[in-house]
């Protein structure tokens, strides 16, 4: 395989499957946290830094 | 007592290592570097053998455990005091830059001439103060949230203390001209493979801290660390390949040439500015704006979007850097499209942070800090829509190679990173000291004006001055030839240039301020001072009216 063809095979591997790869890992790796029953944990995540307000001093 | 015979015994080996290197070495500065090498070696040793912690020692022969019931925070304090320091010296070199182009007087040849001062002040400032900064709190925010004690506390310490060299290898090397002549990766082949060290230690500590973690869900300031640690480690090892001319030089020759050579380095150069400035303060941001405001953040779901839109995002940005270039221009257009679709998930993250308050807005009055912590979020928002109109190409063909550029570098920088950072380090440092405030609270509000209206200044006169460079390079008379010659320009941006040199005065004016209220709180005083605002209450008037019936 030649230098030329290498270019070409990786760049339409790079705007055909793996774009379309990335935008679908995108979507779930967004959405996951909007799933039903994620609300519980979200709002425990984000109030869990409050648990401890000592902080171990 | 093996340990500390062995160590000693490592720092001989590295010293005698060091000192070949200055016998054999192929240039001036390389010598001088190894020296520097040799005299931080002499400082361990000497720190191991007459410091020795014998009681450390026992531990270890006793193979007792470290007392996991406190976090480790010898680093964090270290740290804190090493952001303040840099800070103040970057600051300083950034002021005398700006003076230099006011005053060309002020060119001190050959060692302190602009061109070496200048990558000083920006690696003293992003590297030194803004990565102390990180460490430092990342270092007391992975503690705090994994709810366990840092991991290999040895190695967390050559993490501090190997950056520490870095830094000083870095800015002596650009004093003395080794330099590799790229924007924000300046240090030489050597000085790389040291933080390439540095930095695989520093990722193993945080990483290893975050799985022996007591909390299951990792907090989402830790996922913005992470990136920030584990993009940093692949753009500078990428952009840092290099061929030294001898093993004992100081000149290296890149890997790549030309045109791939340039995107890489904007590569890096974008996500340096994504994933160092942006990514990692905006962990900070994460952690301590709840904190400082004591409720949790405005919506945890919209922190997710935030993270995973940047990090699929920002990584494609750096083209931008190279409108109107030998690039393609596809590659050209694409930096710009997707700096444009940045946008949208930084005033996510901003809007997310400053909605945290929603309900507490009173707090920007009477909290100094949250203050600080609201005009850090506002100019995020300011430079990350302004970074992404000027690489619209249209907008960039006026913008590029002015002053516009380093106005909108430092509204972000100034604003965003630094605003941030002080507000943390004024967050950690009574909790770090075990005290019960800090001196003064109204130093904190002084240095939030100085630094607010320095900024002002800074921005204000570099987009006159942008603008006006920009429309007087491209202005065309008549007869076909360009009207103003390029020294032109640079008397007629004269005034800007003294003007932002007095805008960065005040900047570094408020960091004093801050530098003595931290050292002051650290040294136990307490300022006797009437507190930032008071009830408004008149006990003669508080009583219920009379009715005019009843006398």
């Amino acid at each position: 395989m030649n230098d030329h063809s290498i270019y070409e095979t990786l760049r339409q591997l790079a705007d055909s499957w793996g774009l379309l790869a990335m935008l679908i890992m995108f979507l779930v790796l967004t959405f996951w946290p909007f799933r039903p029953g994620a609300k519980e944990r979200n709002h425990r995540a984000a109030t869990a830094i409050f648990e401890d307000q000592s902080d171990g001093e | 007592m093996d340990n500390v015979l062995s160590r000693a015994g490592m720092y001989y080996v590295l010293l005698i290592l060091s000192v070949l290197a200055i016998a054999v070495a192929a240039d001036q500065v390389f010598a001088i570097q190894m020296t520097i090498v040799a005299i931080a070696i002499c400082i361990a040793l000497w720190f191991n053998l007459r410091g020795a912690d014998y009681s450390a020692i026992a531990h270890g022969i006793l193979k007792m455990p470290a007392d996991e019931t406190v976090y480790d925070d010898d680093p964090i304090r270290w740290g804190v005091i090493a952001t303040m320091f840099w800070g103040l010296a970057g600051l300083l070199a950034g002021l005398f830059i700006a003076l230099q182009l006011a005053y060309p007087v002020l060119n001190i040849e050959p060692y302190l001439n602009f061109g070496r001062v200048r990558p000083l002040h920006t690696s003293a400032v992003i590297f030194a103060f803004g990565g102390n900064a990180l460490i430092a709190t990342s270092f007391y925010v992975v503690q705090r949230t994994c709810r366990a004690r840092l991991a290999f506390p040895g190695l967390a310490r050559f993490v501090f203390w190997g950056y520490q060299l870095f830094i000083v290898l870095a800015a002596s090397g650009y004093l003395l001209g080794a330099t590799q002549g790229k924007e924000y990766a300046e240090p030489e082949w050597y000085t790389d493979w040291w933080l390439t060290v540095v930095w695989v230690s520093y990722l193993l500590v945080f990483v290893a801290t975050i799985v022996k973690r007591k909390e299951p869900h990792i907090y989402v300031a830790n996922w913005f660390y992470l990136a920030f640690i584990l993009t940093v480690a692949m753009l500078h090892v990428v952009n840092n390949l290099d061929m030294p001319y001898s093993i004992v030089g100081s000149t290296s020759y890149p890997l790549f040439a030309g045109v791939q050579g340039a995107l890489v380095q904007w590569w890096y150069g974008h996500n340096a500015v994504g994933f160092f400035l942006t990514a990692g303060f905006l962990a900070m941001m994460y952690y301590f704006v709840p904190k400082q405001a004591e409720r949790p953040v405005y919506s945890y779901r919209l922190s997710i979007i935030h993270f995973w839109s940047l990090i699929f995002l920002y990584i494609w940005a750096g083209p931008h850097h190279l409108h109107y270039t030998a690039l393609p221009d596809w590659a050209q257009t694409l930096g710009m499209v997707f700096s444009i679709i940045l946008w949208m998930p930084s005033w996510g993250g901003m809007i997310n942070g400053l909605m945290t308050l929603n309900g507490a807005w009173d707090k920007v009055r009477t909290d100094p800090i949250i203050r600080m912590m609201v005009m850090a979020l506002a100019f995020y928002g300011m430079s990350t829509f302004e970074g992404p109109m000027l690489s619209i190409k249209a907008v960039n063909s006026l913008s590029h190679y002015t002053d516009w550029t380093i106005g909108h570098v430092h509204s972000g920088a100034l604003g965003w990173n630094g605003m941030i950072t002080f507000a943390c380090v004024y967050f950690l440092v009574p909790r770090l000291w075990g005290k019960d405030r800090l001196f003064s609270l109204r130093m904190v509000n002084w240095h939030f004006w100085l630094a607010t209206i320095g900024i002002v200044f800074y921005a204000a006169s570099m987009w006159v001055a942008g603008v006006t460079q920009g429309l007087m390079w491209r202005e065309y008379g008549l007869d076909g030839y360009l009207v103003n010659s390029f020294v032109d320009t640079v008397s007629a941006i004269h005034p800007m240039y003294v003007m932002r040199a007095f805008g960065g005065g005040l900047y570094l004016a408020g960091a004093v301020i801050m530098a003595y209220n931290i050292w002051a709180t650290i040294a136990g005083k307490v300022r006797e001072e009437a507190p930032m605002s008071q009830p408004d209450f008149n006990p003669a008037a508080d009583r219920p009216a009379i009715p005019a019936a009843a006398n």
